[in-house]
């Protein structure tokens, strides 16, 4: 009896701090006079650089070149007739959005997910056509669709989230280039015509859609035992690596036709899709390659041991440790390769940041480099920072069984 | 050498084994022949082959000289021999070698379903008998990294017998494990040699010896020293090796 009340008296419960604002500010930023200092220099320095931006963002600013040239910014010179077709497929990937969310982040009380939610919401009270405010508000309501379908949680709809993710990708292009040369529906608009936002996006996409599946090869062909294939993916990555991408995007308009079969032309917006692709590969493929070293070779012999073939072990067991090792990484390669997409605007193609420039040189608008840099660089950081977000949601979900 | 296993002959058949590792003569012509249903127990001080042997039988390591025969198949360079040898022989590791990314589920029917082409509903139910054999049928749902040692090598065991091989392979599969662990590893071992199954176990437990072991083989520097029953090494050691090694293991 005696001995079992000492052990339970043993069991101590930890000590509770009391929380007090006075308490937390002399713990955090006035504990020491050197503490003190840097707290008020830090503050006065943060309220120096806000206060001069906001001055400048209401007073000075002119952000008329912003609102004039929206549909610039967004779609460059995407025919308007045809603008419809944007919207759609932006429409699809809100309800895969939506019903993605419901599968994976579950609940919508999130900072993110209610952000997703309103602003389109808000965006639709600037003073827009109405046919684009409606598909503001259309966006909202799609995706909240999404969502209360994906709610669900079957596997079904697990399986059919997995194979549009994989679907909607081709199905933006087909919508965004159309179908027919000369017809009355979806007829082609050419890739000259694409431009802003739309462009910047198409070619991150394009380039991790093509640049991850042939980095994977590449960091597989660096390690094979095979000395020719060895040879060739050391060559190819290190020669890519050694030359800046600006050089690349030129090579790619001026030397990629010398490839080529003779008739075959591709289009500039192409040519620099083929640049990007490229040399995100070589350094993707480094990447891989430092998540493949990281799996022990136990794991190796116990495939092996098992009976896997050399291709089952790679597919089964290798890849999927590898490539969630390296997800951090992964993502913060895309989100370069999403910023590195502007430096097709050197070339002439009319992208984000290259339809800034050509609004930067109308007349009405010179002297407005602040505003325009400005907005751009809040596109540029609100998707880097979705992309980040993403990321972290992933290593989350996917961390489960982790050693 | 078919005929002969179809008799009842040796299901392994070892002649003169070599292997190196550049300069350094790892084994130095191991013969071993294994019949059917019978457990092995190889012990030996730390660098003596004992590891590099076993793993020699199902081609982790290449053997560079000498002829070893498993189950009538004959290990050559020949992939689909080693592929055939591979799914009919199990392999226990010292650190288990659990697929991390896999549910124990998941790591029990990969390989039947994938090697074997078994559906998947079959591959489940065998692997939860399995799970319920090695005692822990409950834990079919977690990921390896959140069992204790002892329960990520029963599941590695069960992950092995999902093939239904015909000849297990063990290399030191208690030796990272904590000494309360050990015991529940040993007592499905023990159940497994029971069974029939025909084992090599590379083991410096001398209680599991003792209890299972048909015959028990002493390497030292690539060779094989000393080989007889539990009893002719545990009581009548002929070698001056053998005797040493065992009097220091077994002192304390």
């Amino acid at each position: 009896m005696n001995i079992s009340r000492t052990q339970t008296t043993n069991v101590l419960p930890p000590p509770i701090e009391r929380f007090t604002l006075l308490g937390w500010l002399k713990k955090n930023l006035f504990g020491s006079w050197v503490d003190t200092l840097v707290t008020l220099f830090s503050i006065g320095f943060v309220y120096f650089v806000t206060a001069t931006f906001l001055r400048w963002a209401f007073q000075t600013a002119q952000w008329e070149v912003i609102a004039v040239n929206l549909r610039l910014f967004i779609i460059g010179q995407y025919p308007l007739a045809e603008a419809w077709r944007i919207w759609l497929g932006v429409h699809l990937i809100a309800a895969l959005i939506g019903l993605t969310w419901a599968l994976y982040v579950r609940e919508i009380s999130n900072i993110l997910g209610i952000g997703l939610l309103v602003v389109p919401l808000l965006l639709a009270l600037i003073d827009f056509s109405l046919f684009n405010r409606l598909n503001l508000i259309g966006l909202s309501l799609v995706g909240l669709a999404g969502w209360f379908i994906g709610r669900k949680r079957t596997a079904a709809i697990r399986r059919i989230s997995v194979w549009s993710w994989v679907l909607i990708f081709p199905i933006f292009i087909l919508l965004v280039r159309g179908l027919f040369p000369q017809g009355e529906v979806l007829p082609v608009v050419t890739s000259n015509l694409w431009g802003g936002l739309l462009l910047t996006f198409l070619l991150t996409v394009v380039g991790i859609v093509f640049s991850f599946p042939l980095g994977v090869l590449l960091a597989l062909g660096r390690r094979s035992e095979l000395p020719i294939l060895r040879t060739i993916s050391i060559i190819y990555i290190e020669v890519v690596r050694g030359v800046p991408l600006i050089t690349i995007l030129f090579m790619a308009q001026f030397m990629l036709p010398l490839f080529l079969p003779g008739g075959l032309t591709l289009d500039r917006v192409l040519r620099a899709m083929v640049g990007i692709t490229l040399f995100s590969a070589a350094y993707l493929a480094e990447n891989v390659r430092g998540g493949l070293q990281a799996i022990p070779h136990g794991q190796y012999e116990a495939a092996h041991a098992l009976g896997l073939s050399g291709y089952q072990t790679m597919v089964l067991i290798v890849l999927p440790q590898a490539l969630r090792a390296i997800i951090p990484i992964l993502v913060g390669q895309f989100i370069s390769l999403f910023k590195d997409t502007s430096l097709v605007a050197i070339v002439g193609l009319f992208d984000l940041l290259g339809i800034s420039d050509a609004i930067l040189a109308q007349p009405n608008f010179i002297g407005r480099q602040a505003e325009v840099y400005a907005f751009i660089s809040l596109i540029y950081f609100i998707f880097s920072y979705n992309m980040s977000f993403v990321s972290q949601r992933l290593e989350k979900s996917l961390g489960v069984g982790e050693r | 050498m078919t005929n002969n296993q179809k008799n009842g002959g040796p299901i392994i058949i070892c002649r003169d084994i070599h292997k190196w590792y550049g300069h350094f003569h790892a084994l130095r012509g191991i013969n071993m022949e294994v019949n059917k249903g019978e457990v092995i127990v190889i012990f030996g001080p730390s660098g003596s082959g004992k590891s590099t042997f076993i793993r020699t039988l199902n081609r982790l390591e290449t053997h560079q000289r000498g002829q070893i025969i498993v189950d009538g198949i004959e290990l050559t360079h020949d992939v689909r021999h080693i592929e055939a040898i591979r799914s009919e022989t199990g392999m226990v590791f010292q650190q288990f070698n659990l697929f991390p990314h896999l549910t124990v589920m998941q790591n029990i029917t990969l390989a039947p379903i994938y090697v074997r082409k078994w559906p998947k509903k079959k591959a489940e139910e065998i692997a939860q008998q399995l799970l319920e054999r090695v005692g822990i049928p409950e834990q079919a749902n977690k990921y390896p990294g959140q069992l204790s040692g002892g329960q990520q090598q029963r599941v590695a065991i069960a992950r092995a017998l999902a093939m239904q091989p015909k000849i297990m392979l063990f290399d030191e599969p208690t030796s990272a494990l904590d000494p309360e662990m050990i015991k529940e590893v040993l007592d499905v071992m023990t159940e497994l040699a029971q069974s029939g199954m025909t084992m090599l176990v590379v083991t410096h437990e001398m209680g599991f010896a003792r209890a299972v072991a048909k015959r028990m083989y002493f390497f030292d520097q690539g060779q094989i020293v000393e080989s007889g029953t539990p009893d002719d090494i545990f009581y009548h050691p002929t070698e001056e090796r053998t005797k040493l090694f065992l009097s220091q293991i077994l002192s304390h």
